[in-house]
């Protein structure tokens, strides 16, 4: 995959700008740069998810997953942010039309989806919290809320990115830069969306089910 | 309004420390008050603090990594001293709980302030030569690295005039970390100095990974880069994949601090194994990520003085390879002791020790270079010899504590003590100032003082043997790490033997400072003309010494290990080329040192709880990057007149000086 990113045509076009010779190819080394950033969030999440396995647990006579978890309503906000991940897709797509308002429409209908999952968890949170099962009832629930809560402040700053980048683009137009831009962001975003679905899966899914 | 900031954070009371401070905020003035007299402020900010030129980070790097040696020292000695006089029957001159501050200040300063800097600033100066190019793939990113590293060593060094240190030791295992047993801002200034400047280390990282991957020279496949530049590969490797960790372990410790969750405390489900194995699952690679590039040093050094290639290069690479990936599975030889069991406890041991089998090639790789070689014995040579010898003590000693059986005895004694400082002084500090006499020449453009530097290393080892072989024999007495009073008298003896090595390495440091002030004071007479001044063998030395900014007027093209050496024979280095192109470079920029003053000022205001003034660091954090991204004004074309005109220079001095083939 990753081979294949650096041979789209965002990152061409970033190479093609640059014509003389002995420059090294910027846009092509910014996406491999972010990818491999990635890979050092990724070991963040690792981490996280380890740290929650080993006290999920441990509940200290408070509530359990169980007891707390809607799945209803975590299976929305799932939603809205696979549905946010499509709509990127279609952004990257108009991008490579070179349709600027059709990208520009994307990218906003995208940050709406993102802004919806993030408003449903820190409604979660707050509801949790509300109910006197915060981040210090138990090691569980600390564990839950790091794990979640580092999630959704990554989507927070794809949201504030994805604002910027609107910003730029309309300010200098379809730039290789900005190529280079939306492919990183597309990458993060995408990328949130996996580690979304291991949330799902390891916390939600499996502390629910029997 | 201040938070938990007040005048009683000034510790008055302490002459000892209100001296260092008072020392400190003089030596500040000075510098003030001389960069005011000479007009020199605008020449600073453009010239240095803006810039992205990796050869200038590079320098500000060791300039800062070498003042924190200096402090890190300073605590050490001090420990030496107080330990001998508190086994006399005195009570010494250290209270508790500001020696507690000092181990852990010893601890974090020598490792992230003084070897990483180190580290990263030879990297900085040597890798994108070693490959042929330029710049390093985010000139920017390098900049902010480098800033946001100062700014983990500014907090550590407020914390001794405002506040305190953490009393925990370096790694700061809770629960003695944990708010109810450290409840002052001490562990909160270790946080906040680790995860800022974790930050820039995690992007040096990244930046030198893709640097080394995709920015070589036309021609130069992986097995033909240079060692070091393989050693630095695979260090930015452990970095990219244990630094996250270290970020995500210590959040956590903040979390149980500032929010009172449960993840280390004592009640409420937390487990504070937990810390101890993330904190090793990053500590160990950490080690490696420290001796790799001092490997990497000594290959290049022992194939330059010695006149020959290097024995069995790819041997070496796959060994570095080898323990880059070992380094991943041994973390929990640092706590046998946790009760993990006796099958864990044996796979953790004998991964330990299997990591002495890529080591020990190494070892005979270098050794087999200089069989039958043409050794000169120049400084860097002299390092590499006493590393040889006392690196390997240090290894045999850190097979016997692999062993689980044996670890029981001698955990947390000061043989432990003895075993890593052994490593790391033995293999990391004498590869690192070997790697600073090599280059020095190169990044300068004169050669050090030798007969200071051969001084500097036998005082160094000496020294070291004075100062650490007692504490072997006292682990094996049974004394234990970090006693501060009522230290049994029977050990004094031998405690005033390790105190004696210390001031020995003291005279050693002394020696090294002279020879930085003589070689400046005689630099005219020891100009590196020809940018070889010892006969190189790598790409480094085909340009001039120091580098033009753009480092190659014209990018080498690389046909075979050791490059430069092979041009060298075909003749066809040192050729001027008949006309030159445009270069494309990155232009400076204040975004670095901008972003990192807010990122301080965040970090001081989370330390004392002055939460406006960490949102107003945080805001000023993220508006400044946003605003830089809107600058696209980030590169120029350097015009062909101005290349000519300083290659012409170049090889006319070259011209003058005859050059250097090898000799």
């Amino acid at each position: 995959m990753a081979a294949e990113i650096l041979h789209h045509p965002a990152a061409q076009a970033a190479h093609a700008e640059h014509h003389t010779e002995h420059h090294h190819d910027a846009g092509g080394n910014a996406i491999f740069g972010f990818w491999i950033y990635l890979m050092n969030d990724c070991i963040l999440f690792a981490t996280l998810f380890a740290t929650y396995a080993v006290l999920a647990g441990n509940i200290a006579d408070g509530p359990s997953a169980k007891e707390i978890f809607e799945l209803p309503y975590v299976l929305v906000e799932t939603f809205l942010l696979l549905f946010s991940s499509v709509t990127y897709g279609f952004a990257m797509l108009a991008f490579y039309k070179q349709q600027k308002q059709a990208l520009l429409g994307w990218l906003a209908i995208t940050f709406v989806f993102g802004l919806g999952f993030i408003g449903m968890e820190i409604n979660e949170f707050a509801h949790l919290i509300g109910e006197g099962f915060g981040p210090d009832r138990s090691a569980f629930l600390s564990a839950f809320f790091t794990l979640v809560g580092t999630h959704g402040l990554h989507v927070l700053s794809g949201l504030i990115w994805m604002a910027v980048l609107m910003i730029q683009l309309v300010k200098n137009g379809l730039t290789a830069k900005n190529g280079t831009r939306l492919m990183c962001l597309s990458l993060f975003w995408h990328f949130l969306d996996l580690i979304w679905i291991c949330v799902f899966t390891v916390v939600y899914l499996m502390g629910v089910l029997p | 309004m201040f938070g938990k900031l007040t005048l009683e954070a000034i510790p008055y009371h302490e002459p000892i420390i209100m001296g260092a401070v008072g020392a400190m905020i003089l030596g500040g003035l000075a510098l003030f008050a001389a960069l005011t007299y000479f007009g020199k402020w605008k020449w600073l900010w453009t010239e240095w603090l803006t810039s992205v030129d990796h050869k200038k980070i590079g320098v500000m790097y060791i300039i800062v990594a070498m003042l924190m040696l200096l402090r890190g020292f300073a605590d050490a000695i001090m420990m030496r001293m107080h330990m001998a006089a508190a086994s006399a029957g005195t009570e010494g001159f250290l209270p508790p709980h500001h020696y507690d501050q000092i181990f852990t200040a010893h601890g974090v300063i020598m490792i992230f302030f003084m070897a990483m800097p180190f580290m990263v600033g030879l990297m900085n100066i040597v890798v994108p030569l070693q490959i042929g190019a330029r710049d390093v793939a985010y000139p920017f990113l390098n900049s902010l690295s480098f800033w946001l590293f100062v700014v983990g060593v500014a907090l550590m060094n407020i914390s001794l005039g405002v506040g305190e240190f953490a009393q925990t030791g370096w790694l700061a295992y809770p629960p003695l970390s944990g708010k109810q047993f450290s409840p002052g801002v001490g562990v909160d200034y270790w946080i906040w100095s680790l995860q800022i400047s974790g930050i820039g280390t995690l992007l040096t990282g990244v930046n030198f990974f893709a640097t080394i991957l995709k920015m070589r020279a036309p021609g130069m496949k992986m097995m033909q880069m240079p060692v070091f530049t393989w050693t630095a590969l695979c260090t930015n490797v452990l970095i990219i994949i244990s630094f996250p960790i270290l970020t995500a372990t210590v959040a956590l410790l903040t979390m149980d601090r500032y929010l009172g969750t449960h993840f280390f405390t004592n009640e409420m489900g937390g487990n504070q194994m937990m810390y101890v194995n993330l904190i090793w699952a990053w500590g160990h690679p950490e080690v490696y990520i420290l001796i790799l590039p001092a490997f990497g040093i000594f290959s290049e050094v022992v194939a330059t003085f010695c006149k020959k290639r290097l024995f069995g290069y790819t041997s070496l690479v796959w060994a570095t390879a080898a323990i880059t990936i070992l380094s991943f599975i041994v973390w929990l030889h640092h706590f046998f002791t946790m009760g993990a069991g006796a099958n864990v406890n044996a796979f953790f041991g004998i991964a330990t020790m299997i990591i002495s089998i890529p080591t020990g090639v190494k070892i005979f790789n270098w050794l087999f270079t200089m069989y039958r070689g043409r050794i000169q014995f120049s400084v860097p040579i002299l390092w590499t010899l006493g590393f040889l010898v006392t690196f390997s003590i240090g290894g045999m000693t850190g097979v016997l504590l692999a062993v689980p059986g044996a670890d029981f005895v001698l955990h947390n004694s000061l043989f432990l003590i003895a075993h890593f400082h052994n490593v790391i002084i033995g293999g990391v500090v004498f590869g690192y100032l070997a790697g600073f006499n090599y280059w020095f020449p190169k990044a300068f453009g004169f050669t050090l003082n030798e007969r200071l530097g051969r001084y500097s290393f036998w005082f160094w080892i000496t020294g070291f043997f004075f100062a650490f072989v007692p504490l072997y024999i006292l682990g094996f007495m049974g004394m234990t790490r970090r006693v501060s009073n009522q230290i049994d008298p029977q050990y004094h003896l031998l405690l005033a033997i390790a105190a004696g090595g210390a001031v020995l390495i003291l005279i050693g440091i002394i020696c090294q400072l002279l020879q930085l002030a003589v070689s400046i004071r005689d630099r005219e007479k020891n100009r590196d003309l020809t940018g070889d001044p010892w006969g190189g063998r790598t790409l480094e030395w085909s340009t001039s010494s120091p580098p033009p900014f753009y480092n190659f007027a014209k990018l080498p093209e690389v046909k075979d290990r050791d490059a430069f050496w092979a041009a060298k024979e075909d003749g066809s280095a040192f050729q001027q080329p008949a006309h030159y192109a445009p270069i494309h470079m990155p232009k400076n920029t204040s975004a670095g040192i901008i972003i990192s003053a807010f990122s301080l000022v965040m970090g001081f205001a989370l330390v004392w709880h002055i939460w406006w003034l960490a949102i107003v660091g945080l805001v000023g954090m993220i508006a400044t990057y946003i605003k830089h991204t809107f600058n696209d004004d980030v590169d120029y074309y350097v015009p062909v007149e101005v290349v000519e005109r300083t290659e012409n220079e170049h090889f006319a001095a070259i011209a003058k000086a005859g050059v250097n083939h090898g000799r």
